[in-house]
């Protein structure tokens, strides 16, 4: 077994950690063969070893720049099932919002523009330069960032940010005690319905909304749906499998499991479920319910903007 | 070589659909570059369609219902104006002009609006020049 993070905040690779003592039960069944998090091994490992040679590998983190998308290719080669583990490699992620800049917009600020930065020289970093000794190199930093399913094949998909660690002690057991295993494609280790239909607070049936307020502008009663008193939650397009976490901890859904099962696009189903509860006819009444929602691309696109229809920024 | 827009319109069935069939019928001329797809009801159309035909190359993309109060079943066309208000915003923060997409109510017998419109919208999206979406998309860098 193999855990790569690739543009990740390292949540993912915790989370397989957070098995606690259950990890002896794995590596009981499996070798871990390479984890940069945890164990000292060396990309010249992996190339070394014979395709398929890893049973199955997880790869959490999106593909943002040219060593992310080596080690993916490398990584699919030597693998026998490839997982997309966590929201950036099924979906993009939080990373993924940078797709709302340029290459350009992001070197500008990061290296030019931020408050903290002194840089008169203009210095950007350069994929390769030369010194005294040789060449130096760094990895190439992409213009998109993409989920691990636009560079290589995908066998199987564990969404979540992180995923839960009991869905994966699952999946990695039925793996390993050969157990009938999915199509190929499927997202595992999650539900099949929408949050709402798991979620546990009060709902009507007629949702009716005037008024949007952001989570810290209204008091939540604790009881109920979200959406009713007004606060954005992206449960009805999000896939079901996390246990409402967020929602049992008071806070609306930010769709990190993803769309629904039959659905591309998550922002999409979202702004239709909106456009269904807004309590207004009038145009002018509309826009201003509609400008309560000060984001909605970063809102409802959090998690899945390089896999959405519209995958970037196009000006 | 000349730009002649592509443009997808949206039309409801009731109403939008049978001005633009008046339109024809009565022998009006207008701008050839409107492909007309008959939905049921402007509140059938999800954003999706609308994300998807810039997809895949629309330079425009219209959408007619019947007008406020005239919905076939009461209450589409309000659907169809929330969703598309929330969907100006949305394509403004994707790079998008929000020029390229317009809702109009066309009824039944307004097939003269829709000849005129078809022109104006035409007129729009020519002025705006080919939408970039589909050649940006298509290239990763």
């Amino acid at each position: 077994m193999a855990v790569y993070w690739g543009s990740a905040c390292g949540g993912c690779c915790v989370s397989v950690l957070d098995v606690h003592e259950k990890l002896f039960d794995v590596i009981a069944v499996a070798d871990l063969v390479f984890w940069p998090i945890a164990l000292d091994f060396k990309y010249k490992d992996v190339e070394n070893m014979p395709d398929k040679h890893i049973d199955i590998t997880l790869y959490n983190g999106a593909v943002r720049n040219s060593e992310n998308l080596r080690i993916a290719r490398l990584l699919r080669q030597k693998s026998r099932i490839l997982v997309a583990y966590g929201s950036c490699s099924h979906l993009g992620g939080i990373p993924g919002m940078a797709n709302f800049s340029s290459k350009e917009d992001i070197f500008r600020r990061v290296y030019q523009e931020s408050e903290s930065t002194v840089n008169s020289d203009k210095v950007r970093p350069l994929a390769e330069y030369q010194v005294a000794e040789g060449i130096l190199e760094l990895p190439e930093f992409y213009n998109d960032v993409r989920p691990l399913s636009q560079v290589v094949h995908v066998d199987y998909i564990i969404p979540g940010c992180p995923p839960q660690t009991e869905r994966l002690l699952e999946v990695f057991m039925a793996i390993a005690t050969g157990a009938e295993l999915p199509p190929i494609g499927s997202v595992i280790g999650s539900g099949t319905k929408a949050q709402c239909d798991e979620c546990i607070r009060k709902k009507t049936e007629n949702k009716r909304i005037k008024k949007f307020y952001r989570p810290w502008e209204i008091v939540d009663d604790g009881v109920t749906c979200f959406m009713e008193q007004g606060i954005l939650c992206m449960g009805p397009a999000t896939r079901s499998g996390c246990g409402y976490r967020c929602i049992k901890g008071n806070a609306p859904c930010r769709g990190c499991y993803g769309p629904t099962p039959g659905t591309s696009d998550p922002g999409a189903k979202m702004m239709s479920a909106i456009a269904s509860i807004i309590d207004a006819k009038e145009p002018e009444e509309i826009e201003k319910i509609v400008e309560g929602i000060v984001d909605p691309a970063g809102t409802f696109y959090r998690f899945s903007l390089p896999a959405s229809i519209i995958r970037r920024n196009v000006s | 070589m000349e730009f002649k827009p592509e443009i997808v319109a949206f039309l409801c069935n009731w109403c939008s659909y049978t001005g633009a069939d008046l339109a024809g019928t009565s022998r009006m001329e207008y701008k050839p570059n409107v492909r007309a797809i008959r939905v049921m009801c402007s509140g059938r159309i999800e954003p999706t369609f609308i994300l998807r035909a810039f997809k895949r190359g629309a330079d425009g993309v219209l959408v007619c219902g019947c007008h406020p109060g005239d919905c076939h079943y009461q209450e589409g066309n309000y659907r169809c104006l929330r969703r598309f208000s929330l969907l100006q915003k949305y394509i403004q923060q994707m790079g998008i002009e929000t020029e390229r997409m317009k809702l109009e109510w066309i009824s039944a017998s307004e097939g003269k609006q829709f000849a005129e419109l078809a022109n104006s919208f035409t007129e729009t999206i020519r002025e705006l020049g080919p939408c970039k979406i589909k050649e940006t998309l298509e290239v990763f860098t």
